[in-house]
């Protein structure tokens, strides 16, 4: 993964004007519909309680739960594998492929996948993943990565994937321009797959440990053909998406499709239990993925990032997200809820500025179903990377030493406020290259509201507080 | 804020050891010394019977970490509306108006509709509706700086909202977005000015 860090990323992509364009239409589309499906349920905020208290009971016994889900899955006639990073489960999937002489497997949409880079771990076994989601295959077939959690090929519009399918899937043919007709080619396409492919992986929505059972939600349908047509599934789970009871779906189901698609219920709900004869996969494996994940529990504050289900409204709603694109994060998780799950998953020093990715204006916090609160977050990892990997005599940090040193005494401050008046301008400006490339400071006026102060109060001094 | 407040009954001080509230550095990152700052704020208007700021942004912060007074610490709007029970507060301005509602009073302090509620009392104001109103102007303290091109970004949609409004004057309860949307007004010479809620209301 490539790191210019965020400012330089952003940068790149806020030069794109046709992506500006495609993101501020798609992002402001959704989240108008958002808003209209979470205004007509009455107890709306009492579902965000009940999801968030759900997921934190679930992370507070995460251990419990996961041997149950295991003791369930297996009771069902699945496998359970185990995986603690990346590299041991790309091989745990590339290895039941390759038992089954699998050359191709086909794919339900899946982020978990796209952060342990399973797809190029089973090329280079010699094993081709076909994504069947559409934008994922949009994404797969323009050798582009996702830019979107729900939405990964947000940034392209109809026009771009036409001549995208012209120049692959439908070689030769002229799609026209209605979406419908784009569409078929890829509905052409994949159908094919479904029908031949004998391996199929998906990630979870939500695994459920009382029972077993695990549940993927989708719009397309092709999620529903993966898991059913071909012989064996395997589904590689990232261990927060537990779940203890089968109860709790009650409230997931109704928290993520609003949040997400701005739908009262998603197309497709699709919950399997293990195996069952003559009926759908003869043979599941459900690979349990740590990746880091253990490590973000370990961190008291960080680790509500853990409680996301993957909706996006942060991401939507978010006023930098909607301008930059998910891009600019350098992460298969973009947007609000990425800058807080990228750096504590990869480690801090490996995403450095994405907690800065933000002007904590707490507009994703507002709209997560499950509460997280992202903008407290985002500070408290800034604060953790300034401790822990940031030089104390780096300018930004002897800048702030230097400012708060005049923030602590009355006499540095007020002494200041006269510098203020002589030294600015040139020197101002020369010092805040970003911000005077668009902005004027403002102008310091002839008198200081203490100068005010005292004009009009004649008289010793009043109501100074103790000395610091 | 002290001409406004006087007109209402108030005996007003303003205690000179004041500096900042810690808010930059903590939200930057530099927890230690911004803490130690709100510290000194407590410390600072402790025998205070009521600290009134014309901030949401600070107050805000301050009342999250614990140092918000005990809850006599409050923003303007919230003051008059609340504890004076005021929302005619006497004040004439005869020009069109337009409010950004701004990020921390909305959704940190959740002043609601106060300041709009004491603008449409103002004698001859024209208020008039801003676009995307509630959407973040792109300031965000030193993310303006560290990430300049994205609140640039941010800042031109507020601008062109700004200007479609038609509105001779833009105000807000914070002065930090007017800091912000004002200084690229002036370097625009878009003919468009900032002014503070207390400003407005002050007026006569």
């Amino acid at each position: 993964m490539s790191a210019k860090g965020f400012p330089a990323a952003a940068r790149e992509a806020l030069a794109d004007a046709q992506l500006r364009r495609n993101l501020g239409k798609a992002t402001s589309t959704i989240r108008a519909k958002r808003a209209a499906m979470v205004e007509e349920v009455p107890d709306w905020e009492a579902l965000r309680d009940a999801g968030a208290a759900i997921k934190a009971r679930a992370m507070a016994t995460l251990p419990e739960q996961l041997e149950r889900l295991e003791a369930s899955v297996t009771r069902a006639g699945g496998q359970v594998h185990w995986a603690r990073d990346a590299a041991e489960c790309n091989a745990i999937v590339g290895g039941i492929a390759r038992e089954h002489a699998a050359r191709e497997v086909i794919k339900v949409k899946s982020l978990t996948t796209d952060e342990i880079g399973l797809n190029d771990a089973l090329a280079g076994q010699g094993v081709e993943a076909i994504e069947t989601d559409l934008a994922e295959l949009i994404n797969q077939l323009s050798h582009d990565t996702s830019s979107h959690i729900l939405v990964p090929a947000i940034h392209r519009n109809r026009v771009e994937i036409k001549r995208l399918f012209e120049q692959t899937i439908a070689r030769g043919q002229d799609l026209g321009w209605e979406a419908t007709a784009i569409a078929e080619a890829a509905r052409g396409h994949l159908r094919e797959k479904f029908l031949s492919v004998p391996v199929a992986i998906s990630g979870a929505n939500f695994g459920v440990a009382e029972t077993g059972t695990i549940c993927v939600v989708e719009s397309e349908g092709n999620g529903r053909m993966c898991i059913t047509l071909p012989r064996v599934l395997i589904t590689v789970m990232g261990i927060e998406k537990v779940l203890a009871e089968w109860r709790d779906l009650e409230v997931f189901l109704q928290l993520l499709p609003r949040s997400s698609t701005g739908e009262r219920m998603n197309p497709y709900t699709s919950l399997w239990t293990g195996v069952r004869a003559g009926d759908g996969p003869q043979e599941f494996h459900l690979v349990l993925l740590d990746n880091g994940r253990t490590d973000v529990l370990g961190d008291e504050v960080g680790r509500e990032a853990l409680h996301c289900i993957r909706c996006s409204a942060c991401l939507n709603s978010c006023p930098v997200y909607s301008r930059t694109g998910g891009h600019a994060y350098e992460s298969v998780y973009p947007g609000p809820i990425g800058a807080i799950l990228t750096p504590q998953l990869r480690g801090l020093q490996n995403a450095p500025t994405l907690p800065w990715a933000s002007s904590l204006c707490g507009a994703c916090y507002e709209v997560c179903p499950v509460k997280i609160d992202i903008p407290s977050i985002l500070i408290h990892l800034r604060g953790r990377i300034v401790r822990e990997h940031k030089s104390r005599l780096s300018p930004e940090a002897l800048a702030m030493e230097a400012v708060g040193r005049v923030f602590a005494s009355q006499r540095r401050y007020e002494r200041a406020q006269k510098l203020a008046r002589l030294g600015r301008g040139p020197i101002a400006n020369a010092a805040l290259p970003g911000w005077s490339a668009m902005r004027d400071l403002p102008e310091v006026p002839a008198q200081t509201f203490r100068e005010w102060w005292h004009s009009r109060t004649p008289g010793p001094i009043r109501g100074d507080g103790p000395a610091p | 804020m002290v001409t406004l407040l006087e007109r209402l009954g108030c005996e007003v001080d303003f205690p000179e050891a004041q500096t900042c509230c810690g808010q930059m550095h903590v939200n930057t990152g530099y927890q230690e010394r911004g803490l130690a700052l709100a510290q000194r704020f407590e410390r600072v208007f402790a025998d205070a019977e009521v600290v009134v700021s014309p901030s949401a942004s600070c107050v805000a912060y301050l009342r999250e970490n614990g140092t918000g007074l005990d809850g006599r610490l409050t923003e303007l709007t919230e003051f008059l509306v609340d504890r004076l029970g005021v929302e005619d507060v006497g004040a004439t301005f005869p020009h069109k108006v337009t409010l950004h509602p701004t990020c921390h009073s909305v959704r940190l302090m959740g002043i609601g509709d106060r300041p709009r509620r004491l603008l449409e009392r103002v004698r001859g104001i024209d208020l008039v509706e801003l676009g995307d109103a509630a959407v973040c102007c792109g300031f965000g303290g030193t993310f303006a700086v560290k990430n300049a091109d994205t609140s640039m970004a941010m800042l031109s949609d507020k601008l062109r909202d700004v200007l479609n409004s038609g509105a001779e004057v833009c105000t807000a309860a914070d002065n930090s977005c007017l800091l912000h949307i004002g200084g690229a007004l002036r370097r625009q010479r878009a003919g468009v000015r900032v002014m503070h809620l207390a400003e407005i209301l002050a007026a006569t």
